[in-house]
This record gives C-alpha cells, structure tokens and sequence, in this order.
C-alpha cells in the first residue's frame, strides 16, 4: 500500500491529508450557495420552464405539434433520446469498467460522471415516453401489465420494447451503483454536520453506515460484483438501442455494424460531457488538485481511441454499402453525403472523425481550453451522427413518391431545451448537495499516490 | 441496543499501523469488537479473522432467479396465453427472449445483492449507528474492544493499544 508507482503521475497533488480530502469535498455542501451556483441554476430553471412550455403544448395538442411528416416518422425525439443514452455511458464505464481493470485514476471523477449517467438516462427517457404521443397509456405498450382489454401482453419481439427493459434496468442499476457509493460520503457528512437539520438529513441518507471493516469487506464485494453487472450493461444498453434501427429494412440502418459502432459513439460522447462537466465543476469548486491535468489527458486518450473507433465505423458503413451492391443501399450513403442533408453529413465527419484526431498532440490534450472546446464540438457532432443516421435514412426510401424533406418546429428545439434545462438542474441541485468527489475511494487511494508521499521520500 | 456496555477505543492515524495492531492486539489473546474506518483498508479483514464475503453467491441465486422469471413470464405470454406470430416468428422463439431475459437477470441480481447487503449489515434509512469516535467517518481508524468480552482490565487493555501504536485511547459507553 504504500508504493507509489514510479512511472505514473500522482492522483492527488497538493499534498492532501485524509481531513483535508473531507474538508475540501465537503465544504460546497456545508457551505451556501455561491452567486456562481445561483445564477448557473436561474439559467438551468429558465430552460426548463421554457422548454416546459414546448413540452406540455405538446402533450396537449398531441406529436402533431412536431415538424415530423408521413416519411420522417422519427426525427429529433429518437435522435434526443439516443445522444442522451450515449451520453449516460461514460459514468458506468469509469465507475464499473474501470473499476474491474483497476484504474485508480476513476476514484476522482466516479461520482460526478455517474450522476451525470443517472441525469441523462432520465432525459433519455423523456423523448421514448413522449413519442408515443399518449405518454399515460405507454405503460400499457412498454410494461407487460395485464390491461382492461383482455390479457394482451406486449411483444416481447420488438426492439422496441428490448429498449424499454435495457433503459429501465440500466437506469435503476445505475442508480443503486451510485447511491451505495455515496453512502459512506453521506456518513462523513453526517459526523461533520453542526445543524440538526443537515444532522437529519444526511444521517437519513447515510443508512447508518458506521465504517465497520465487516461492512466495508462486504461493500467493496458490492462494488465488484456491481460493476461486473454493470459492465455488460453498457455494452447491451446501446446495442439494443441500435437494434431499434438494425433489425429494420430502411436503407442505412439494416447494418451488422450498428452495435459496437453505437457502443463506440456512446463512450466517445459520455467522455466528451464528463470533460465538459468536469472542467467547470474542478474550476467553479477549486478541485485542480483532485481533478489533474493526468485526468483529463487519460479521458482525452479514451475519446481519441473511441473516435477513431466511431471513424472506422463510418468508413467500413460506406466500404459496405458500395459492396453490398445494392443500390438502396449505396444510394442512401450518397444521400447522406450529397443530398440535402449533406451539411448534417459533413458536420458530423468533421467534429467526430478530424477533431478527436487532434488529441495526439500531447499539447492539445493537456490544454484544458483545447478539451473544453472539443468536448463540446465532439458532442454537436455526436447529436449531428444520430441526425444523420435517422432522418438522411427516412426522408427518401424506397419510394421516390413520398420523398420528402424534415424540418423542425419550435416545440421540437423547445423539448430538447427542457432535456438540457432538466439535466442542468438535476446536475447542479447533485453539485450543490451531495459530495461531487467520492472521499472514500480517493482516500483509499491517497496514500499510494499522492504527491505527499512523493516528497516524503 | 444493548446498554451499559463498556468499550475501550483505539485511535490510530496511520492504516499500516492499524493493520499490524490488530495483529497485536489479537495476538496478546484479546478478543477485538470491530474497527471502524473512513475508507476500505485492505487486509484488515484478513487481520481480524473474517471470512470472504458470501454476497456474490447472493447476487448469483437472485440472477438465476431473474433469468428463470423472465423466460417463463416470455414463454407464457408470448406462447401460451396470447399466441401470435410476429415477424414470422415462432411463438416461442427464444433468441428474440434473450435481451429481455438478460436485462431481468442483471435487475434481479443487482437489487437482490444490493437489498441482501443492507439487511445483513443492518444498514436503514434512520438507522443509528454506534459511533465510537466521529473522526472515523474523516481520517480516522478506530478500534473498539469490548470489555465484557475480554478476560483483561481496561488498564492492561490501555496499555496493548498504546504499545501497538494507538494515538489516543478512550473508554465509551453504550
């Protein structure tokens, strides 16, 4: 325990000590909120109240309010929903996959990144809900509930319904993943806590958790186990989400590729919204010394690796279609490029396969201005992948008759905005009340590698 | 809660040091109640004798359990109680069972090991722990010994603690 590796760098600079880890990660809980942190919120509610208006004229007035046509029967609802499941991914991957290759450097950016998951899969799950346009009956078409119309059960060979299952179970699992973690943070809280209210409330939330080694030996089982689970989650959650398009016949989507190549884009754009979140919760809580430059260079190689991964995948479609030899086939990917749409197309070549490229450059990688910018380019390109990929394959198939072109309505950007008001929100409330760093892991951690025991010797 | 339970504590500051006391400790015959950490010390369930956690056969029965609920529910609905063919498929066409039935298996698990652990480690919301020093949710290892458990006085207790290297020994009541 206490060898501190001589070729990697140090996970916690700043020579912490165990108190200082609490204090330091504690205090934005303790403390009142900032004006940096009110005025973040006003902007999130504002969002969500407007957006709110879009979303509840929709529910009122029925889908018809969507700029969605008799050929474009998906549009911004499925390509929303899928970029927020993407971006779910990257939490369970640094908590449980990490967790199972025994990378320390995750015990810093665990917390939040997971919470970020449990955030974007409910907003993932708003546009599926929503799409069906009668939201209070979906229970009925999604849940396999005996109904009023006779034991008509749902059907268990759709896609559609995988989705469903893979969705909820992700959600809930991820949720228990994050919540047992936070217990023994919760715990320290609770012990620091001067206010009977905060005394209360995390003593609520904190279980009665004591740190016994009986416990912690049965947690850190927990843990393992969990993340085993969680591990081929990620990976079947977005393979069933690419089902949805895979086992249709639309031109375009009927591809065996859909599933890693969603996978791939999915933890490409998770990291790229862990960075993006990351750099402005290390800068507004001042936790450069948790949250290094090591940090962020290791999440900039993952986006790099699975860019070029998601590259790969839109080159091998083209290879595919043009030898597949057939020509619906071929015609949609010359669609995508040449047609109407071909600034969605290019768009998303751009920010997806050219920029990640530039995170070979050790300079850009460890530029935090460089990573903010491009974690955020990397995202537009990832919402313009699953554009492309829907509406360029829906707007002209197989018949030239009813070829036609989509455009959005207010109430289309207004839904999208309240997703972006509601994950604001929720991710700022968790900021503000719950500890953004996990105390616990990164103490377990500190000992082996932080820069006090680099100057000790 | 048991009450009028007496307990020496041990504080130490240091995990290695804490590792190598409960050797100590446990070595000179005394009977250690359970140490209290802010985070996982590794090895110190080695050092104080306790078995590898059965959890994981836990989450192994409850997925087993959750595979088995979703085929027969797949099976049921799909083939026995409302037959229909979709997609040319068979009633009961099991490959197309497979996501859904993996998804339960992985559900099941997981609540099931996660509810196992909170029940067996007594863990509630509004559950009140023993707190036998508030540093050991911060920076603190704690060891508890309990009196009626031990053949030793407080005093020849006090004196094995400081010798193994506690920073600070206290007596707690309960």
């Amino acid at each position: 325990m206490e060898v501190t590796s001589p070729v990697r760098e140090v996970l916690v600079t700043g020579n912490k000590t165990y108190h200082d880890v609490s204090h330091d990660i504690c205090r934005h809980v303790e403390a009142k909120p900032n004006p940096k942190w009110m005025t973040a919120m006003v902007v999130s509610l504002g969002a969500l109240f407007t957006g709110g208006y879009a979303l509840a004229i929709t529910l009122w007035d029925g889908i018809g309010m969507w700029g969605l046509n008799k050929t474009v029967g998906w549009a911004w609802d499925i390509t929303n929903f899928v970029w927020w499941v993407g971006i779910g991914h990257a939490g369970t991957l640094i908590s449980a996959v990490l967790l199972l290759f025994r990378q320390k450097w995750r015990t810093s950016i665990n917390r939040a990144a997971e919470a970020m998951t449990i955030f974007a899969v409910i907003c993932a799950l708003l546009f599926p809900l929503i799409h069906t346009g009668r939201p209070w009956l979906s229970f009925y078409w999604f849940v396999p509930i005996p109904n009023t119309w006779g034991s008509l059960w749902v059907n268990f060979h759709s896609p559609l319904l995988w989705d469903f299952f893979a969705i909820s179970t992700y959600f809930s699992v991820s949720l228990v993943f994050w919540y047992i973690g936070l217990i023994p943070d919760f715990a320290t809280i609770r012990d620091r806590a001067t206010n009977k209210i905060s005394k209360a409330i995390y003593g609520a939330l904190s279980f009665g958790w004591d740190g016994a080694a009986k416990t912690w030996q049965r947690y850190e089982t927990v843990s393992l186990v969990l993340a085993g689970l969680a591990t081929p989650l990620v990976l079947s959650v977005h393979t069933i989400v690419s089902f949805d398009f895979a086992t249709s016949v639309i031109p375009g989507w009927h591809t065996t590729i859909f599933p890693p190549y969603f996978v791939a884009g999915a933890i490409f754009s998770g990291f790229a919204m862990v960075l993006t979140l990351m750099l402005v919760t290390r800068k507004v809580y001042n936790l450069e010394d948790y949250i290094t430059i090591n940090h962020i260079e290791l999440m900039n190689i993952i986006i790099m690796i699975t860019g070029s991964i998601v590259g790969v995948a839109y080159i091998t479609e083209l290879f595919m279609a043009w030898y597949s030899g057939v020509q619906y086939e071929q015609y949609a990917f010359l669609n995508r490029a040449t047609g109407p749409y071909w600034w969605a197309y290019w768009s998303m070549m751009t920010c997806n396969v050219i920029s990640p490229q530039l995170f070979w450059f050790k300079k850009i990688r460890t530029s935090l201005v460089a990573t903010f910018i491009l974690s955020i380019v990397v995202n537009i390109g990832m919402w313009f992948e699953r554009f492309v990929i829907i509406v360029t394959s829906l707007h002209r198939d197989y018949l030239p008759s009813s070829w036609a072109m989509f455009s959005p309505t207010i109430y289309d950007m207004g839904i999208y905005l309240f997703s972006f008001g509601l994950f604001f929100t929720l991710f700022f409330s968790f900021a503000k009340f719950f500890p953004v760093i996990n105390m616990a892991e990164v103490k377990s951690v500190l000992k082996s590698s932080s820069g006090e025991i680099e100057n000790k010797k | 809660m048991e009450s009028g339970k007496n307990f020496i504590v041990g504080i130490f500051d240091d995990e290695s040091v804490l590792l190598n006391a409960v050797k100590k400790v446990r070595g000179s015959d005394v009977n250690i109640h359970e140490c209290y950490t802010p985070y996982p010390v590794h090895g110190l369930d080695d050092e104080l004798g306790y078995k590898r956690s059965r959890i994981s056969i836990a989450a192994f029965l409850f997925g087993i359990t959750g595979t088995c609920l979703a085929f027969l529910m797949m099976i049921y609905m799909m083939g026995i109680d409302w037959p229909m063919i979709i997609g040319g498929k068979d009633y009961i066409a099991i490959p197309s069972f497979v996501p859904v039935g993996f998804e339960v298996t992985v559900l099941l698990a997981a609540f099931g090991m996660v509810g196992t652990f909170f029940v067996i480690s007594n863990l509630k919301p509004y559950g009140k722990p023993r707190i036998y020093d508030i540093r050991s949710t911060d920076d603190k290892h704690v060891m508890a010994i309990d009196l009626a458990k031990n053949s030793k006085s407080a005093d020849e207790l006090n004196a094995i603690l400081k010798e193994s290297g506690a920073i600070e020994i206290n007596e707690k009541k309960f």
